[in-house]
């Protein structure tokens, strides 16, 4: 475990946010392309570790896709 | 007063001049409680992503109000009852979005689509 925090074989970038700083995007949930993103193949929301996106931002972004699935812009489910 | 989007899902079985009826009716609604709308905009009959009430596709109209809360209450209230809406959803909002947001966006998109690189020079 030690030896591989050591020396790793390849340097992670530090991801930011993709909603802050200079002209970030505003959630909305009438932006169905912008909020496409966050969701998995699924249908599902993307957890924020991987998508990097702050945690009061997350939480915007889920109020948003919500908001989006009940008026039918999102899907609940792809089967 | 306060300011509100209005959006709701119409039936895909009625005309555009039916939405547009539809528009105007709720808009007198509005008015009659003492509110405005500022913006009103339709945005086609677009494919749902999942049925409602057996319709696979819907008409959307946009709101913009400006309007005390009895009069959204009301609105609301009507709208349950009117057998045309699938839907409805209202979101108190700070400011309204400055430029015609939807069809703006929606060009935009399609234009960012090919070349993503290009998104910032876009806006």
């Amino acid at each position: 475990m030690s030896q591989a925090g050591q020396r790793r074989p390849f340097f992670r970038r530090k991801k930011t946010c993709p909603f802050s700083g200079a002209n970030a995007p505003r959630i909305d949930y009438k932006d169905v392309k912008l909020l496409q993103r966050f969701i998995s193949e699924r249908g599902k929301i993307v957890p924020s570790r991987i998508t990097a996106v702050s945690a009061g931002k997350q939480r915007l972004l889920a109020l948003a896709i919500k908001r989006a699935r009940y008026m039918a812009l999102l899907p609940y489910v792809v089967k | 007063m306060a300011l509100y989007e209005h959006l709701l899902i119409a039936r895909q079985d009625i005309s555009a001049q039916q939405v547009d009826a539809l528009a105007t009716h709720l808009k007198t609604i509005i008015e009659g409680e003492g509110g405005k709308v500022e913006k009103q905009e339709y945005w086609g009959l677009r494919s749902l992503a999942y049925r409602i009430k057996k319709n696979r596709k819907g008409h959307y109209v946009l709101l913009n109000i400006n309007a005390p809360a009895k009069a959204v209450q009301e609105l609301e209230r009507q709208l349950k009852i009117n057998e045309d809406v699938l839907r409805c959803l209202t979101v108190k909002v700070d400011q309204f979005e400055q430029s015609n947001s939807n069809k703006a966006r929606r060009e935009r998109d399609g234009e960012r689509k090919p070349e993503g690189e290009t998104q910032e020079t876009a806006e």
